[in-house]
């Protein structure tokens, strides 16, 4: 048995991981220098581990008080040059919500993980959800821009958490990990070395203090964030500020401010939001799902190839930016999406506004803390449009 | 004491940020130079320095100073400054509040920041009343008070800020008032230059708000009243007065102390 071909084609290195071991990795390899949480099921696995792994390397790990003092710790730590971090879960992501507002608007690049959970309020706590998408998106008061990630595999869960933090570094800005119950919680075999992805940093101005302002978009739509201690001395606020961060209430200084905040993130979506396409050719068909329920989907589209159907999958890594272009083009090619989700129909109603009619658009929509079954997404094939 | 070589103004972001928000005869702008001549007694370098508030008009501080400086959220200006602590151990980060942003809002993370003992300066501005949003009672307001929202008086107790800090744990704690300038710089001083979590209440004039729905003057008065009315040498003088002055001053280790030698220890450790 020792030299069968099977044994000898395995990967040296192929290992069983937790999808939130995955996440805490993965920002380990990002360059994680500041994690702070409050515990939460179905998160805390990330927050043991790290506890663990960070003190070894001279990075910070530190139980707050409660979710908001966690964000504000890590955007504290972000102003001071780390790679920040927290993850958590429903109802720590809520209270989480106006420093995700903070973040955005003040432009301090940070990762938060929600490893969403049935709810609302206490839910089934150990049960998978995908109620939070519109949450990570509109959560906090007054519109703002933000980038939110959707892994669908443990590997995958690794390999997102290393571009969030680039994404985050790159346009200054929170991102959100939503995982879910069933992804972070699952174990799955892993190719080690995990992926090679490549790690970026904070971005540097090439320009002397006097000539530095953090919001100053003559340095580029990202204008860089120079770490506080470092003789680059500014200032910060929620307020609407100016290009040099003091409060303002000039409407040009504030148009200004705001032409750059939504169109860096915005004007960027063909750079910034990644879809994957599965069997899509010919499909007359197509699936739209994302998270642990593009696994449901996966199942579902290789049940109806074998019956020689048209059936595509179209899965979403990035839910927003909201990539409209890609749904266009499919509801301009397909008869049909399905658009299956933990929730009850949320980025259904995403698909339904760029689709403008052009594809039938149906939902296979569950709430209750169970996953979406393959058997569910079938049954949505038969219907007649 | 050798005179610091820099000038106080130069503290300042004079070349466009002033005149402040505050109104006339506001005792905020009291404890800005207060907290100036703290850190230029220290020779500390502007860049050495953080100053991080959370809202109120006290919160609004920062913008005025040459530091590195962050106006955050209303309450959590603690949890912001620890991060910062923790990222950069080296800068003195000190923490301007309001008392409801202190201790309404912010009460959970005040006693949890004096509970980790973590090496902040926080300094709450104690005008006994929500200034910002219109003159609201706070946890601060006495009881029988007049406020916005206790027009009949206020029927709640009043918190006693230094003994909230030093039951949590906090290494330093001092009261002073705006009366008391002088006073006020050294306290700040030591508070600055203290190992641990140090808290320094300043009871603070609100003209606007308090000083009118409680009856008690125009500025001057209020200041005259903060004279009257406290005391630095409590066992001299008959009870019943504020007592002002150095509360607790004890050898405690910080938060960012332990954590250096948590790292030390875990790294000799080895392991996954
Ligand atoms: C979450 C939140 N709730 C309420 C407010 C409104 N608000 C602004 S300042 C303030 C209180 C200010 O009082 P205090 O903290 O005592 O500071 P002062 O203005 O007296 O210096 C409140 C309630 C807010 N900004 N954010
Ligand atoms: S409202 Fe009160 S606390 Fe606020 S600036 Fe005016 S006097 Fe000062």
């Amino acid at each position: 048995m020792g030299n069968s071909p099977t044994t000898a084609r395995r990967p040296k290195k192929a290992r069983l991981m937790q999808g939130n071991l995955a996440i805490a990795e993965g920002a380990l390899a990002a360059g994680l220098g500041f994690f702070a949480s409050y515990p939460i099921t179905p998160a805390n696995e990330i927050a043991i581990f790290l506890s663990r792994a960070l003190p070894k390397r001279g990075a910070i790990f530190i139980q707050m008080e409660d979710e908001i003092a966690s964000l504000a710790a890590v955007i504290g730590a972000s102003v001071g040059g780390l790679k920040a971090a927290t993850a958590t879960s429903g109802p720590g992501f809520s209270l989480m919500q106006e420093h995700i507002g903070y973040a955005a608007a003040v432009e301090i690049p940070c990762v938060i993980i929600d490893v969403q959970r049935a709810g609302p309020s206490t839910g089934r706590p150990g049960s998978p959800a995908q109620g939070d998408v519109m949450q990570a998106r509109w959560g906090t008061h007054g519109d703002h821009p933000i980038i939110v990630l959707c892994p669908g595999s443990v590997q995958e869960a690794y390999e997102l958490t290393i571009h969030a933090f680039n994404l985050s570094e790159q346009y200054r800005t929170p991102v959100i990990l939503l995982a879910d119950e069933v992804l972070a919680r699952m174990w799955e075999r892993v190719e080690l070395p995990l992926a090679q992805v490549e790690v970026l940093g904070r971005l540097h101005p090439e320009v002397p203090p006097e000539w530095y302002f953090p919001y100053d978009d003559a340095l580029g739509d990202v204008p860089p964030l120079v770490p506080f201690g470092q003789g680059y001395r500014y200032h910060l606020t929620g307020l609407f500020h100016d290009k040099s961060g003091f409060p303002t209430e000039r409407l040009d200084e504030i148009d200004t401010w705001q032409q750059r905040l939504f169109g860096k993130i915005e004007g960027k979506v063909e750079q910034i939001a990644r879809i994957e396409e599965e069997e899509m050719e010919d499909a007359e068909i197509a699936i739209i799902a994302y998270g642990s329920t593009a696994r449901s989907a996966r199942h579902a589209m290789k049940l109806a190839r074998e019956e020689n159907r048209a059936v595509g999958l179209l899965r979403l890594v990035t839910l927003w930016p909201f990539h409209d272009k890609a749904i266009e083009r499919v509801a301009s090619s397909v008869k049909r999406i399905i658009v299956a989700e933990m929730n009850r129909g949320q980025i259904l109603l995403e698909v339904e506004r760029v689709a403008k009619g052009r594809a039938d658009v149906v939902g296979v929509n569950r709430a209750d803390g169970a996953m979406v079954t393959p058997a569910q997404i079938m049954a949505a094939l038969e219907v007649e449009g | 004491m050798m005179e610091p070589a820099v000038p106080e103004h130069e503290y300042l972001r004079a070349q466009k940020k002033f005149p402040s928000v505050w109104c006339a005869g506001c005792g905020i702008g009291i404890v800005l130079g207060a907290i100036i001549r703290a850190v230029r007694a220290l020779s500390l370098s502007k860049d050495e320095v953080a100053m991080i508030s959370g809202i109120g008009c006290t919160g609004r501080m920062p913008v005025y100073v040459d530091f590195n400086t962050m106006h955050t959220t209303h309450g959590r200006a603690l949890p912001f400054a620890t991060g910062l602590k923790l990222a950069r151990p080296d800068m003195k980060v000190m923490v301007v509040m309001g008392d409801g942003d202190a201790l309404a809002i912010g009460g959970n993370h005040f006693i949890h920041a004096a509970r980790r003992n973590i090496e902040l300066t926080a300094i709450v501005v104690n005008n006994s009343i929500y200034g910002m949003t219109g003159g609201q009672l706070s946890p601060t307001t006495p009881f029988g008070a007049k406020a916005t929202t206790a027009p009949y008086g206020q029927i709640e107790q009043a918190f006693d800020i230094a003994k909230i800090a030093e039951a949590a744990g906090a290494s330093f704690v001092a009261r002073s008032t705006t009366y008391h300038a002088i006073e006020l710089d050294r306290l700040i001083a030591r508070g600055i230059e203290k190992k641990g979590f140090s808290v320094i209440e300043v009871l603070s004039n609100c003209p606007l708000f308090y000083g009118r729905l409680n009856e008690m003057g125009d500025a001057v008065e209020m200041l005259k009243w903060f004279r009257d009315n406290t005391t630095a040498a409590p066992g001299k003088v008959a009870s019943g007065k504020i007592v002002r002055g150095v509360l607790v001053d004890r050898d405690l280790t910080g938060y960012v102390e332990s954590y250096r030698k948590l790292t030390a220890a875990s790294k000799k450790r080895g392991g996954a």
